[in-house]
């Protein structure tokens, strides 16, 4: 049967489709008022495959009703399954651990053993039997394989464990000052998030068996009772659906920072930011392809620079649009300062009288003035016409400042109530200054205790196909991939049977290879099925995302044909053009058809939504 | 002792003679590494992948994988490289590698950071320059070392060349090197008899062979698991004295594990050296334990089976006995620095390579100087196990412009170093090496500096004392061989050992375990003052430990009545 958890997709079989379509006109009874509108702001946004899973479920638990069985009100989830987890630098807690974990399965017990690395930390909230076998290294540091296990199980974002029955086995080297510190620590931190423990703590020294052996044998008769006594029913509670997000656009949520680390190297010569957002409380939701709209403030050291360019007094209070705020104010939260626009390129030919510059801005000069735009900031121009603004005229010619939006990186059934982010930081150096965006230089900046003002926005044009089954074509080079992050962690959560491809690609391959690990992780457990990458600056010849298409053409080419659907996310101004390009080129090279046709093939999976972009 | 396999067997007896995924695993352009079981096999072609642990924990936050690199060592038996090979891998480390060549404790050079895609053309640039990498590390024999400056004698170019003719004699014969990184034909099917001495498995560990010719003993012949001392009578050269059984690798806390010197067991006339190392390397194929590596040397074989049984097999598989030692005498084991006349009227110069990384930093361009005498050298070079080089076979007339080149480059450090610094030897360590506990390499200038000041205090800058570091018990810089040894144990964390003799026969033991910096200074520092204070005459450090009584004798010793 299906159950709740949505491991098993799909259609009903045509009869149980045309039984609910009948009943629909007699509605029992106690459905209506709050029920009623409860189940439709449940319903809201799903698209037919979920509605249809939803019509199935309901169906097997009325039959089973209608027989007089029992309904379970909750699903077993891994309640009677005892897990072993272990993190091991020299292969010692390893072997311990799976000799526990052979022990665990000859006396009868369902037993998962994993890898502290390769565990999922979101399950262990759901986590009811644990065993963790977990070495110490040098000076209290735990072994590499379980760093990010054990930062999580230790920092803030651990979530409370009531429902868990632990026990730890320590792995160390006695002529440490701290011993077994790691044991130590994951212990106490396991009771003090609400666990339970079954055996105390075992702490094995340099001779590991001397203690383990016997440490196994005492932890896996407690599991054995823990786990032959029935364990106690575990209740899911619906979650009460919030009605309408509260927070939009204009009613941005403050959202908490959980984390904001580089992903590339240090010698990557630029920055890109995996920021992490807490939407707890906020009422907001997303979906797979959604983008996050991020309200920023200036750099600081932008709005100083503006003010001693333009010889201003930033406390000067400048009256606009019916608001008294101090010009500091109005350029660090209220102005665009770091896009250039012909308005105001206008407005300053107007107040400097610059000849060269009206001159531009006459028609018949657009290459140049398109290329004054591209490259350049107004603080560029300022310092060619410095002090010529006052106050008012300035506040008055500047536009107001945007919201910027991130293509969102994560799957909120991976992630629950976190946004995730791709940011690639700009900060450069152009005519002989440096350079700053706005908004991804203040999402670099913004630290652990800092709250960003973000609201989703919903882009129903980069969406996964409503058919699990279909294949998916991926290509996102940069921060492009942000998307197909989600996307992954996405088609992995509801096990959908369709293969997902990715194409990626940076300059260097070692410094620059945004989310490397995800990846590679990502096919190991068969979530990506193929991975193409393009690195430009790797050899003498410059390698991008459309030469590794162009080199796959005739799969790629088999894949769309069978259905695929294709997303493209990352530079509009050439990437989006060359991948569009060889698109076409393929469908000649290995659909056989016209460039005429090809044009036409392209565009129609465009116009059915099987060729969606993200690109900016 | 378990009887299962270690799952290093396994790996080895389905690799198809050394071959694995390793192909494949190279062409994998999602990751910079290779799988876990290739990696064991790529060791026999002379490489380690390894990781730059400075970065590890920094990159595993950027959510990127570990810096994988390779480490790739030669294998350049007896340590020779002509200058134009000097060239091409200079050129290597300039353009592939981490810009340094690294001449290590068994005479070879290796070369750090060089990433994945990288390895073929470097593995064929060495090949192009008729030398190899195949066997430098992995479970064969390695490369063979001897003593590092044989040419002062015909004696000595007769006992060169039986080193360089065992190299070859125990090399592997597979064509997985050729096939993976040569081009070669790729093999169909399974390997047929490509190994006949070593078979499917090769051996149960790694198994080192060296020459020493007396009275230097530069090579530490007591270390290895097969030493040769060459006997030379009236100027000809009789044969070597056979000894087996030494290694230095031992684990932290595990007393199973233990450096042992090599034991002599007789003595062999030059027709028979081949026979007769092929038996021991044979018997240790036979007999090796290969369920547990961690007591796969033959030093544990041999004192598992006993000396006098394996000695018996290795004279059956040769069908002749052994004569008795002959008498030898060893005046050190470190080298002679500066200008040295052969025979034969041709000169040459040992230079001090500090930890044996030739770099360019600051003054010490020491990269650099090295090429710019390769280009005007017309001899040939040596390395040495003592991690120096040594420029061979220089015509009087061309001493001063080498003198020169040396000096442009600040390579004449050995004129001036305290005698500790001139007997320093250290191991990689961190941040490459994957074994490191500590550091090692990179601590040695800092205690360096510490040391001399604490021995200048008393007197002894220019007291030769042997220090070794390493940074981790394994042994590469043959630490438990040192008057003065610091083993790492974690981070800023040593075992001190102390008291090994001044030629490699007698080894340290612990003084003090897993103590830092001050701890160290702290214990050294009495020890210094009563040296200084009651020495005797030439009496070396570890010795004078010894005959005070602030260490008893070792009961594990080279026998003194060997001693001529």
């Amino acid at each position: 049967m299906t159950t709740l958890d949505g491991q098993k997709y799909g259609r009903p079989k045509e009869g149980d489709v045309n039984a609910l379509v009948a009943t629909e006109n007699q509605l029992p009874s106690q459905v209506h008022g709050e029920r009623l509108s409860a189940l439709e702001r449940l319903v809201d946004d799903l698209g037919p495959a979920d509605l249809y899973w939803i019509a199935a479920w309901s169906a097997a638990r009325a039959e089973r009703l209608q027989r007089g069985e029992a309904v379970a009100t909750s699903a077993k989830v891994a309640g009677e399954r005892l897990t072993i987890l272990y993190g091991s630098q020299t292969g010692q807690a390893r072997r311990v651990a799976s000799q526990l974990s052979t022990n665990a399965e000859n006396a009868g017990l369902s037993v998962r053993l994993v890898r502290a690395d390769a565990y999922p930390q979101r399950e262990l909230s759901r986590e009811t039997h644990l065993l963790v076998v977990m070495s110490t290294q040098g000076d209290a540091e735990p072994p590499d394989d379980a760093r990010g296990l054990v930062e999580f199980l230790l920092g803030k974002r651990a979530p409370k464990l009531p429902g868990l029955r632990y026990a730890v086995l320590g792995l160390g080297d006695s002529s440490y000052p701290d011993f077994c510190a790691i044991g130590r620590q994951l212990d106490a931190r396991l009771a003090e998030l609400g666990g339970t423990r079954f055996a105390p703590l075992g702490e094995a020294d340099v001779d590991v068996d001397a203690v383990a052996a016997p440490w196994t044998v005492h932890a896996l008769e407690q599991a054995k009772q823990v786990l032959g006594t029935a364990s106690p029913t575990r209740v899911t509670t619906l979650q009460s659906v919030p009605s309408r997000a509260v927070h939009s656009r204009e009613r941005p949520f403050a959202a908490p920072v959980l984390d904001n680390q580089s992903i590339v190297a240090r010698d990557a010569g630029r920055d890109v930011r995996h920021v992490e957002l807490s939407l707890e409380g906020s009422g907001l939701s997303y979906q797979p392809g959604d983008a996050l709209g991020l309200w920023p403030r200036n750099p600081v050291a932008l709005v100083e620079q503006w003010l001693a360019v333009l010889r201003l007094d930033g406390e000067q209070v400048v009256n606009h649009d019916g608001r008294s705020l101090s010009l500091r104010h109005w350029l660090a939260e209220e102005r665009e300062l770091t896009r250039l626009s012909r308005p105001l390129i206008a407005a300053l030919a107007d107040v400097s009288g610059d000849d060269d510059l009206k001159r531009l801005l006459r028609s018949d000069q657009s290459p140049a003035l398109a290329a004054l735009l591209a490259d350049h900031q107004p603080i560029d121009l300022w310092r060619r016409h410095p002090g010529v603004w006052g106050a008012e005229e300035l506040v008055a010619a500047l536009r107001p400042l945007t919201p910027r939006l991130y293509s969102i990186a994560s799957s909120q059934k991976a992630v629950g109530d976190e946004v995730h982010l791709a940011v690639a930081v700009v900060d450069y150096v152009a005519h002989g200054e440096r350079h700053w965006g706005a908004a991804s230089s203040f999402a670099a900046r913004a630290g652990d205790d800092q709250r960003l003002p973000i609201y989703i926005e919903p882009n129903e044009r980069f969406r996964l196909p409503q058919d699990h089954a279909r294949d998916i074509i991926m290509i996102g080079p940069g921060t492009g991939v942000a998307p197909f992050r989600a996307f992954v962690q996405e088609r992995r959560e509801i096990a959908a049977r369709g293969r997902n491809w990715l194409f990626f690609g940076n300059r260097q391959f070692t410094s620059e290879f945004l989310y490397q690990v995800e990846w590679q992780a990502a096919l190991r457990d068969g979530s990506l099925h193929k991975l193409d990458l393009a690195f430009s600056r790797d050899g003498d010849a410059k390698v991008y995302v459309q030469h590794r298409m162009r080199e796959q053409g005739r799969e790629l080419y088999a894949w769309l044909d069978e259905g695929a659907h294709l997303y493209v996310c990352g530079d509009a101004s050439r990437m989006a053009k060359d991948v569009h390009a060889t698109l076409i080129d393929i469908a000649v090279a290995h659909g056989g058809k016209t460039p005429e046709r090809a044009k036409q093939w392209l565009s129609d999976l465009l116009q059915q939504g099987r060729y969606a972009r993200d690109v900016y | 002792m378990s009887s299962t396999l270690s799952d290093f067997e396994r790996i080895k007896a389905i690799s198809r003679q050394l071959r694995g995924t390793l192909a494949e695993g190279l062409r994998d352009p999602i990751t910079n590494a290779i799988s876990d079981d290739d990696n064991k096999l790529l060791k026999f072609h002379g490489s380690y992948q390894q990781d730059d642990r400075d970065l590890r924990e920094e990159r595993r936050r950027q959510k990127l994988e570990p810096a994988y690199a390779f480490m790739l060592r030669a294998r350049l038996p007896s340590g020779v490289v002509t200058p134009a090979q000097w060239l091409v891998f200079d050129r290597l480390a300039r353009e592939y590698a981490n810009g340094t060549l690294r001449i290590t404790t068994r005479q070879t050079f290796q070369w750090h950071g060089i990433i994945k895609r990288k390895l073929k053309p470097t593995i064929a640039a060495i090949h192009g320059a008729l030398a190899t990498t195949i066997a430098a590390c992995g479970d064969v024999v390695r490369n063979v070392v001897s003593t590092a400056n044989p040419v002062e004698s015909e004696a000595h170019a007769q006992a060169y060349a039986w080193a360089t003719q065992l190299s070859e004699e125990l090399s592997p014969r597979t064509l997985a090197y050729h096939e993976i990184w040569l081009d070669g034909e790729p093999l169909v099917g399974e390997p047929k008899d490509e190994e006949p001495l070593y078979g499917a498995t090769y051996l149960p560990r790694k198994f080192k062979i060296g020459l020493a010719i007396p009275p230097l003993n530069d090579v530490d012949v007591f270390s290895q698991d097969l030493g040769l001392i060459a006997i030379i009578e009236q100027g000809t050269l009789a044969g070597f004295n056979v000894a087996i059984g030494g290694g230095m690798g031992a684990t932290h806390g595990d007393p199973s594990t233990y450096p042992r010197l090599a034991s002599v067991i007789g003595f062999v006339v030059p027709e028979q050296l081949l026979a007769v190392a092929e038996a021991v390397v044979t018997v240790q194929r036979d007999w090796g334990n290969r369920s547990e590596r961690k007591h796969a040397r033959l030093k544990y074989t041999i004192d598992h089976r006993g000396l006098d049984v394996f000695k018996e097999e290795v004279e059956r598989r040769t069908g002749f006995s052994l004569q008795p030692a002959r008498d030898y005498h060893f005046d050190h084991n470190g080298d002679r620095y500066g200008w040295i006349e052969g025979a034969d009227g041709r000169w040459h110069l040992t230079l001090q390579i500090e930890s044996g990384r030739l770099a360019d930093v600051g003054d010490h361009r020491g990269l650099t100087g090295l090429r710019e005498l390769a280009k005007v050298h017309d001899g040939d070079f040596r390395l040495t196990c003592n991690q120096n080089v040594i420029i061979a076979n220089v015509a009087a007339a061309q001493r001063e412009r080498i003198d020169a080149i040396v000096a442009a480059h600040g390579l004449d450090r050995y004129r001036r170093d305290s005698g500790i610094r001139r007997h320093a030897v250290a191991c990689v360590a961190l941040p490459t090496c994957g074994l490191a506990m500590a550091e090692s390499e990179r601590y040695l200038p800092h205690i360096l500096v510490r040391l001399e000041a604490l021995l200048e205090s008393h007197g002894l800058k220019d007291a030769p004392i042997l220090l070794r570091l390493s940074g981790c018990p394994n042994g590469c810089s043959r630490p438990y061989l040192g008057e003065i040894a610091l083993v790492g144990r974690g981070p800023g964390r040593y075992d001190l050992r102390l008291g090994a003799d001044f030629r490699g026969q007698r080894l340290n033991r612990p003084f003090r375990e897993n103590v830092d910096e001050e701890a160290i200074l702290g214990a050294l520092a009495p020890l210094f003052a009563r040296y200084a204070a009651e020495r005797e005459a030439g009496e070396h450090f570890g010795d004078f430990l010894h005959r005070v009584g602030v260490l008893v004798n070792e009961t594990r010793h080279i026998d003194l009545e060997m001693l001529a």
